[in-house]
């Protein structure tokens, strides 16, 4: 069923977000899955039994690669709705949003780094990191000085101030994915989801990437879902949860 | 950063397809304009061609010939009206003023005018604008004659110089009246109208010129100097049509039907509003052809934007997986695509509307000097801006069908790009 959307449940809502001890206090689920399923039009799907991410909490989430890793990321980010079950991000039931709710609420909710190709590259890496504000009034608001912060984010992951201004396309792949970290946490949203972004690294700049994004999550408070087949990531997350264990993926399944 | 920001910055990234884009565009937004304008400026040249003349009177015919042979001085009259006709049609007491026409020579393919002077005052065109002189007055001796502007830019003359007509109206045809040569006393300024290319002459003095003449070739072994001829009754016999004005317009119908119905000699007496719009409707064909054809290039054009866009698409996945992870909603995807396309046709239409006027400030006076074709360099009216709206609108529209697939695909495709 349809939620009906108030202005007042809307605002209550984002207040909910914006104060709510979820990210002060690991004990409150930034994210739980219970019993939900989605399969794309081609007939590829996944059934998720359970899965839980608390405030702050760093998982990895293993599997192979056409596992359902990408499907997962799609499910928890709003983008692939849910045909049944229940998927709550920071206490919202993101099922019952539709439209540009959903994508608000992402914004609003997610920072999101890809595996590669992060970037509009024709944007300056500042700018590439201005993005997510432009579409969520909440992480705008949260930031006083939105270039200032930008600016701080990149310097934090290592980006030097004479790239800031360079166009994205231009930057090599380590440098792209941490201004795609940058872009991910500025504005503060509760939740990081990584799809494998240390793949197109080698095995130093993951680790350094690693250690970067882990440093900043803790400053904003975040946490982190990551889906990666590489296994010798896993000394850097909380928890190591496979695919396998929670959910089944693969063709023909029934929506 | 806005939306349009976005688009533009996005279509910088691409700009040598948009450039290229936006050219194919700008050049048939030229061509439509031109052509929108070319038809414009001829009918307008065209209805402007006289005015203030209620009726032209001529020989029985059908009323197009009789505009073309007595004002566009295209074709030839079929026969004449008598001096005693026209000299009765005169007399009416409805008729304020008649001024003759007396075709049939011609000089150096220009076409010769037997008329009076009552000609250059009467005769109207662009609504009241009378004829001027840009030099020299009207004839006053016999053998005195006034040039059309473009006939005196043509052949280089000025008041003073002498001129020999020749007989017939095809170029060239070798029987000339090199023994009653002409003066030249008068230059007409440019007019934009068939006047510029006529050699102007008295009636007396076509009559003077073809005392010795009879059936298209000198009398053989008659000669009369021009001197005699001065002393000769001069009277002409005929004359090819009249240009009437009225006392009243009121009466123009019934002055109308009194030519039509004159029992001496079968006349005509046509409206030249009227017949102007009975020609212009036998060209409004290939007018209207020729719109077509422009309009059909425009869509062309539309359609290579289209396709632009589409091929873009595939490169463009990943852009608009990256704005759906960052809270871009599917109709914010589909509003930059139309927002582009809405931006390559209004920088398509502009550049047009640019070309168009380059073009017209480069090409007017040859237009005017080859073609008599009088177009005004003036700022876009309604008519262009309704066009270049509906454009720009096209564009947006064309930018619907890119827009709709890059909305099912961001649907489909989710945030899971990854090539």
């Amino acid at each position: 069923m349809r939620a009906k959307w108030t202005r007042t449940d809307r605002f209550s809502r984002l207040n909910d977000v914006e104060h709510a001890p979820s990210i002060q206090a690991p004990s409150i689920q930034a994210l739980s899955i219970r019993d939900a399923a989605f399969s794309w039009e081609g007939g590829f799907g996944i059934e998720i039994a359970e899965f839980d991410l608390s405030a702050r909490e760093r998982v990895l989430l293993l599997g192979p690669s056409g596992g359902g890793k990408s499907t997962f990321l799609n499910l928890v980010a709003g983008i692939a709705p849910p045909s049944r079950g229940r998927i709550d991000v920071l206490g919202t039931d993101i099922g019952r949003l539709r439209g540009a709710r959903v994508d608000r609420f992402r914004v609003d909710s997610f920072g999101i780094i890809f595996q590669m190709f992060n970037l509009l590259p024709w944007l300056s890496a500042l700018d590439n990191v201005l993005v997510p504000l432009r579409f969520s009034a909440l992480r705008r608001g949260r930031v006083a000085d939105a270039r200032g912060e930008a600016a701080r984010l990149l310097g934090a992951l290592g980006i030097a101030p004479a790239l800031h201004g360079q166009r994205a396309g231009t930057l090599s792949v380590g440098q792209q994915q941490r201004v795609a970290a940058a872009r991910a946490l500025i504005g503060g949203p509760g939740i990081v989801l990584a799809d494998e972004p240390t793949s197109a690294l080698d095995a130093a700049n993951a680790r350094a990437f690693l250690d970067l994004l882990g440093a900043e999550l803790e400053a904003a408070r975040a946490a982190l879902l990551m889906v990666s087949h590489d296994e010798t990531l896993a000394g850097a997350f909380d928890r190591v949860v496979r695919l396998d264990d929670i959910a089944r993926a693969g063709g023909g399944m029934a929506a | 950063m806005s939306l349009l920001r976005l688009a533009l910055l996005s279509l910088w990234n691409r700009r040598l397809t948009a450039i290229l884009t936006i050219l194919g565009i700008a050049l048939s937004v030229t061509l439509f304009l031109s052509v929108e304008k070319l038809r414009t400026g001829a009918r307008d040249s065209f209805a402007n061609t006289i005015s203030g003349t209620d009726l032209i009177v001529g020989a029985r015919a059908g009323d197009v010939q009789l505009l073309l042979y007595s004002v566009f001085r295209i074709g030839d009259a079929t026969n004449n009206v008598t001096w005693e006709s026209y000299q009765d049609i005169a007399a009416r007491p409805e008729v304020d003023w008649i001024v003759p026409i007396s075709l049939g020579d011609s000089h150096r393919g220009y076409r010769v005018v037997g008329t009076t002077t009552g000609f250059f005052d009467h005769y109207r065109y662009r609504r009241d604008t009378g004829l001027r002189f840009a030099d020299g007055a009207a004839f006053d001796d016999l053998f005195d004659t006034v040039v059309g502007a473009d006939v005196a830019a043509a052949l280089g003359y000025a008041v003073g110089d002498r001129i020999v007509v020749s007989h017939g109206t095809g170029r060239g045809s070798g029987a000339e009246h090199d023994d009653k040569p002409f003066r030249v006393t008068g230059i007409l300024a440019k007019t934009g109208t068939p006047v510029d290319r006529a050699v102007h002459v008295s009636l007396e003095a076509i009559e003077a010129i073809h005392v010795d003449w009879q059936g298209g070739g000198r009398v053989e072994g008659l000669q009369i100097p021009a001197e005699r001829v001065r002393n000769m009754d001069l009277t002409p016999k005929t004359v090819t049509a009249a240009l009437v004005g009225l006392k009243s317009r009121i009466t123009t119908f019934r002055f109308q039907r009194f030519v039509n119905g004159y029992e001496e000699e079968p006349l005509t007496a046509i409206l030249p509003g009227v017949a102007l719009s009975n020609l212009w409707s036998l060209v409004g064909v290939a007018e209207r052809a020729l719109s077509a054809v422009s309009l059909m290039v425009i869509v062309t054009a539309l359609l290579g934007l289209v396709t632009t866009l589409l091929a873009s698409l595939e490169e463009r996945r990943r852009e608009m997986a990256i704005l759906r992870a960052n809270g871009a909603s599917p109709r914010t995807v589909m509003a930059l695509l139309t927002a582009e396309s809405g931006m390559i046709a209004l920088a398509g239409a502009l550049l047009g509307l640019g070309f168009l006027h380059i073009l017209l400030f480069a090409l007017q006076p040859l237009l005017d000097s080859r073609f008599g074709l009088y177009l005004k360099v003036d700022p876009p009216g309604m008519r262009e801006g309704a066009i270049l709206a509906f454009i720009v609108l096209a564009g947006v529209v064309a930018g619907l069908v890119p827009a709709w697939r890059a909305y099912r695909r961001s649907l489909a495709d989710g945030m899971s790009i990854r090539s």
